[in-house]
């Protein structure tokens, strides 16, 4: 299993003439767990996009700067878009499963990726359902549609789903947000989980959250980043001003 | 009740009565049809040819006719509609290109059936040189069809949510790959909605197969494409208007509405079936 470094190195964004992203440097180490975290519109989950270049779809956005995951420039020309993807996988905020059944939800990404080997499949989705959690609640029912299950439920699937295809650096736009309590405790567990075998970056509003389960966090204000560090450091003894008003609830 | 609840209940209890003559027109044009022409309608009516100047025997060349032209068009213009509201929706930016893709076939919509049937003689008539045919019938009826199927399979694949999109993006999906796994599984009931009412519209159409397929009468039934043949509403308008004797030929032609109505509402149902069985496949939440 490869461990993937993430490196953003000067990074400008602009959507038409509106900067939304302000000289971003930041580095994920492998295996570990960062949250960004900032008010809406600080920017956080349009950096995240960048990763697996999903802003692609988006018209008008423009940048300039670097990303490289495991030493490679995700902006190469020689860079094959849904090669990257797959290797990049993305939880969104609300849970997304297609309209199929929940063991065809995991092995969509080996499908679309051209992996037929029946067997291969088989174990690929039980074991990605198993890491996510998911596999007691739903065993006896892999062929019953996925939008019979909750929403708890259908994030880990969504999430199965993700780690089907092995990539090595998962994104996660506010995984949570859109689920209770319980739920919220059981992604997190699982969050806890997978860093030991993936570098993960979560956006998250929820500062409790990050403190809960990131090892560093990334403070953003008006497309700014403007400090990362250990989280517990970002939390105990933050170095701006600005930071330190957020995380104390002054504004935001 | 105070006098807002009262003006309320006055006003809303009109619309119903207005909604409700709506439904009642339906059923006054169906009992109508249905009632005069039920006393025609039985097993040779449906499987013997025309005789003694259409006054007697069926309408079974006809009825093959149409049933022809329903197939013939649908084959020509519902890949062609589909494949075009694809393009449009999955690949083409918001663009000049696309606003005026869109106004051309909101405007093939408007464009009269009686042109669609000129047009269709001129082009595939006596240009291409089908002659009176199924192919050219088709061809036109399809050109007729087209805008219906565009804008709502358009609908259909507007109304699938795009996070699905984005999720098989995210795990490394083509376009290509995503349209064919996720997107049209679940626009496809919406689709068929498309097919429904273009074969609707298709089969009691009179005006474009005027010059391009219908024949006044032809007791034998087609035995390739490029034959003419009857077909249900033309058949209609003959024993209608212009028969050789008209008064007598008057319950036939009662027994022929029934029959059309009756195969577009068969068509209707079954498609409704499909679509309910598909749907229940890719329902959402």
């Amino acid at each position: 299993m490869p461990e993937y470094k993430v490196e953003v190195k000067n990074l400008d964004l602009f959507y038409g003439d509106f900067q939304a992203l302000k000289k971003i440097n930041f580095t994920a180490e492998p295996n570990t767990v960062s949250a960004f975290i900032g008010p809406s519109g600080c920017g956080k989950s349009t950096l995240l996009r960048m990763f697996n270049r999903m802003n692609d779809l988006i018209d008008g956005v423009r940048f300039t700067g670097e990303i490289y995951i495991d030493g490679k420039d995700v902006f190469a020309k020689s860079v094959d878009v849904d090669g990257l993807r797959k290797s990049v996988g993305m939880v969104f905020q609300k849970p997304n499963p297609f309209p199929k059944t929940i063991f065809e939800n995991v092995a969509y990404g080996l499908r679309v990726n051209g992996v037929n080997d029946k067997h291969f499949i088989e174990k690929q989705v039980i074991e990605a359902i198993k890491k996510a959690a998911l596999w007691d609640e739903v065993k006896d029912k892999l062929k019953k549609s996925a939008m019979e299950l909750s929403g708890g439920q259908q994030q880990r699937l969504c999430i199965a789903r993700t780690l089907a295809v092995e990539p090595a650096l998962i994104l996660m736009d506010e995984p949570a947000s859109a689920l209770d309590p319980i739920s919220t405790g059981k992604i997190e567990d699982l969050i806890f989980e997978l860093k030991n075998q993936y570098t993960i970056i979560i956006v998250t509003h929820n500062l409790q959250q990050a403190g809960r389960i990131s090892d560093y966090t990334a403070f953003f204000y008006l497309g700014e980043l403007v400090e990362w560090n250990k989280t517990k450091i970002i939390f105990t003894n933050p170095s701006d001003i600005r930071t330190q008003n957020y995380i104390t609830g002054r504004f935001g | 009740m105070t006098g807002k609840q009262l003006k309320q209940s006055l006003v809303f209890n009109i619309f119903r009565l207005i909604s409700l003559s709506v439904v009642a027109i339906l059923f006054v044009i169906l009992g109508f049809i249905v009632t005069r022409g039920i006393k025609v309608v039985n097993w040779e009516f449906l499987t013997s040819m025309p005789k003694d100047q259409m006054t007697h025997g069926g309408i079974y060349p006809a009825i093959i006719g149409t049933l022809c032209l329903i197939a013939g068009s649908m084959v020509f213009a519902f890949p062609i509609g589909v494949m075009s509201a694809i393009y449009m929706n999955e690949y083409l930016k918001e663009s000049f290109l696309k606003k005026f893709i869109r106004t051309m076939t909101n405007n093939l919509a408007g464009i009269p059936s009686i042109v669609f049937g000129l047009f269709g003689m001129a082009l595939f008539v006596n240009t291409m040189k089908f002659g009176d045919s199924i192919i050219a019938g088709s061809l036109t009826l399809g050109l007729m069809a087209l805008p219906v199927i565009i804008r709502t399979t358009e609908e259909a694949l507007k109304s699938v949510d795009d996070s699905l999109r984005i999720g098989s993006y995210a795990l490394g999906a083509t376009r290509l790959q995503t349209i064919r796994r996720v997107v049209l599984p679940v626009a496809f009931p919406n689709i068929l909605t498309g097919l429904i009412l273009s074969i609707g519209r298709v089969s009691g159409e009179t005006a474009p197969i005027l010059f391009t397929v219908a024949a006044y009468f032809l007791p034998k039934l087609p035995s390739s494409i490029f034959d003419s043949v009857m077909a249900l509403p033309y058949h209609l308008y003959v024993l209608t208007t212009s028969g050789t004797n008209v008064t007598e030929s008057r319950p036939m032609a009662y027994g022929t509405a029934f029959v059309l109505i009756m195969i577009v509402l068969i068509l209707n149902l079954l498609a409704n079936l499909v679509r309910r069985i598909a749907g229940k496949k890719t329902k959402m939440n």
